[in-house]
């Protein structure tokens, strides 16, 4: 049998492996982040495209102007 | 101060007229006590298996007066009346506090006697245990009325005391156990670190009647 | 807070951390306990981190009391859940730190992890509170009451826990007592790293959490309306 790429003594391996369960917690987190942002800009796209859909019915202009500006405040903030 | 012994005095005398409570911890602690005996295999106790076995069972009878402390306010709308009432809320805090810490005490009295006669040698390590018992008390009827009153309003009241309980009470357990102990070892009562854990113990005591005091009233808000 | 502070605390955050342990592993000496004590400079900092954030959810949770402003509840609860998970992070590196230099993956006799069993316990009952309560108002409310009363709590535990084990044990986890000032240095920037670390994180989780809000009062904006 060839010998193991990276020889570990016992203790090594266990210090390799706190570190690794550290860097490995945070990628899931980092992970679950991520995810979540992508869903929210997802969503953020799927209601723009909604609001421009829906147009400007004169009756309700200052609603949907009031929409319309909330849809590009966080369109803003998402792409920041 | 009125209010509070009206609050005080209400509490104890509906438990002395109905015994609700204490006769359900009573006999609850007794059970405890005789599934230790087979649990554990043993018909003595000493040492730190005795302080164990004892402060456990009185953590577990506690946990069944504090899931019911509020029972009749949340019944007839006690809540309501406390809130309209022109009397500093805190003042439910004591009152139900007290009325806990008397329950706790009125059990010890019997059980713990119970406990000597089922698993000691002789009754001497007893009173040395008093002064841990009623600081420990203190503590439970704290933590135990803060707790229960978060509970109360929730969904799973039930379930959420002793869920949150149990961590809480952790150095209560720590020190009355501690503190027991040596007192409970088979060659007579000792005393190792008794004066620390008894420090603990009042430490851990007066921290919680601060944040209960602190936070209580924001609780009953509505 | 704006993300490019954001973006660049998180580079801060991950540049100190990794300067810490740089200096960890090629810097500081290798002393009597053997390589296993690196794992020191990785699973204390975690501990005291979560600590830490622990009493600031608690100050955050006195001051939605003091104002009723939701965004106090928000900081408290992105804290407490970040604290927890750094909470766990401590307990499996305490765990194989234990494994390490004493064989055995759990250590009764080590105050440092009994009482953060203890208190990862007591913080893990937050979740299913905040469940229990459904009125959006009354469960902000009591999470920042068990906040507190958890805050409280914390360093009663410790205390009880470290006066629970007999001076017979070693504390070698906590031996920062006669620490090599090269060791202290590794320690500090390790720590002063997982100090930036959790709070690049409350920052990024706490900004997810608006967005998630915006996005809802959004959608009934527009459902509701044109």
């Amino acid at each position: 049998m060839t010998a193991p790429l990276i020889a570990l003594e016992q203790t090594e391996s266990y210090v390799a492996g706190a570190y690794l369960v550290f860097v490995a917690l945070l990628l899931i987190y980092v992970a679950i982040m991520a995810a979540k942002l992508q869903r929210i800009q997802r969503e953020i796209r799927t209601l723009a495209e909604l609001e421009e859909q829906t147009g400007r019915p004169s009756t309700a202009g200052q609603a949907s102007r009031r929409q319309s500006r909330e849809v590009e405040a966080v369109r803003g903030e998402a792409r920041r | 101060m009125d209010a509070f012994a009206a609050l005080l005095g209400k509490d104890l005398r509906v438990e002395l007229r109905t015994l609700r409570s204490l006769p359900a911890m009573a006999l609850f602690a007794v059970t405890i006590f005789v599934a230790f005996r087979f649990g554990l295999d043993r018909t003595g106790l000493e040492g730190g298996l005795a302080a164990g076995v004892l402060v456990v069972t009185l953590l577990f009878a506690a946990i069944l007066a504090i899931n019911r402390l509020f029972v009749a306010e949340r019944e007839e709308g006690g809540f309501e009346l406390i809130r309209l009432a022109p009397i500093d809320r805190t003042l439910l805090f004591a009152a139900k506090a007290a009325a806990l810490f008397v329950y706790l005490v009125a059990l010890e009295l019997v059980v713990v006697p119970i406990f000597a006669l089922f698993f000691l040698d002789s009754a001497a390590p007893l009173p040395p245990l008093v002064p841990v018992l009623l600081l420990a008390d203190l503590g439970l009827a704290l933590t135990g009325t803060l707790v229960s009153t978060i509970a109360t309003m929730s969904s799973a009241r039930d379930l959420l005391a002793p869920l949150i309980l149990l961590p809480l009470l952790v150095p209560v357990v720590i020190a009355a156990a501690g503190a027991a102990e040596p007192v409970l070892r088979a060659g007579g009562p000792e005393y190792e670190r008794f004066g620390t854990w008894l420090a603990v113990l009042g430490l851990y005591d007066g921290v919680f009647a601060l944040v209960g005091y602190g936070v209580f009233d924001y609780l009953l808000d509505d | 807070m704006r993300t490019p502070s954001l973006r660049a605390l998180a580079v801060a955050a991950v540049v100190t951390l990794l300067g810490g342990y740089a200096l960890a592993f090629f810097y500081a000496p290798i002393e009597a306990e053997g390589f296993i004590q690196k794992i020191f400079y990785l699973h204390v900092p975690l501990a005291i981190v979560a600590l830490l954030g622990f009493m600031v959810a608690a100050v955050h949770a006195i001051r939605h009391l003091r104002t009723r402003d939701p965004v106090h509840d928000a900081r408290s609860y992105v804290s407490i859940h970040l604290s927890v998970i750094f909470a766990v992070g401590a307990l499996l590196t305490g765990a194989l730190w234990a494994k390490g230099q004493w064989g055995v993956w759990w250590e009764w006799r080590e105050p440092t992890l009994v009482s953060f069993l203890i208190v990862f316990l007591l913080y893990a009952t937050y979740y299913p509170l905040r469940y229990a309560v459904e009125d959006r108002d009354r469960q902000a409310r009591y999470a920042s009451v068990f906040a507190i009363t958890a805050g409280a709590f914390v360093p009663l535990n410790f205390l009880a826990v470290r006066l629970a084990e007999p001076f017979i044990h070693p504390r070698t986890f906590s031996s920062t007592g006669g620490l090599p000032a090269e060791m202290l240095l590794a320690f500090l920037v390790c720590l002063a790293g997982m100090v930036l670390l959790w709070v690049s994180l409350v920052g990024f989780e706490l900004g997810s959490k608006r967005a998630s809000a915006d996005l809802s009062r959004l959608r009934t904006a527009l459902g509701g309306g044109g």
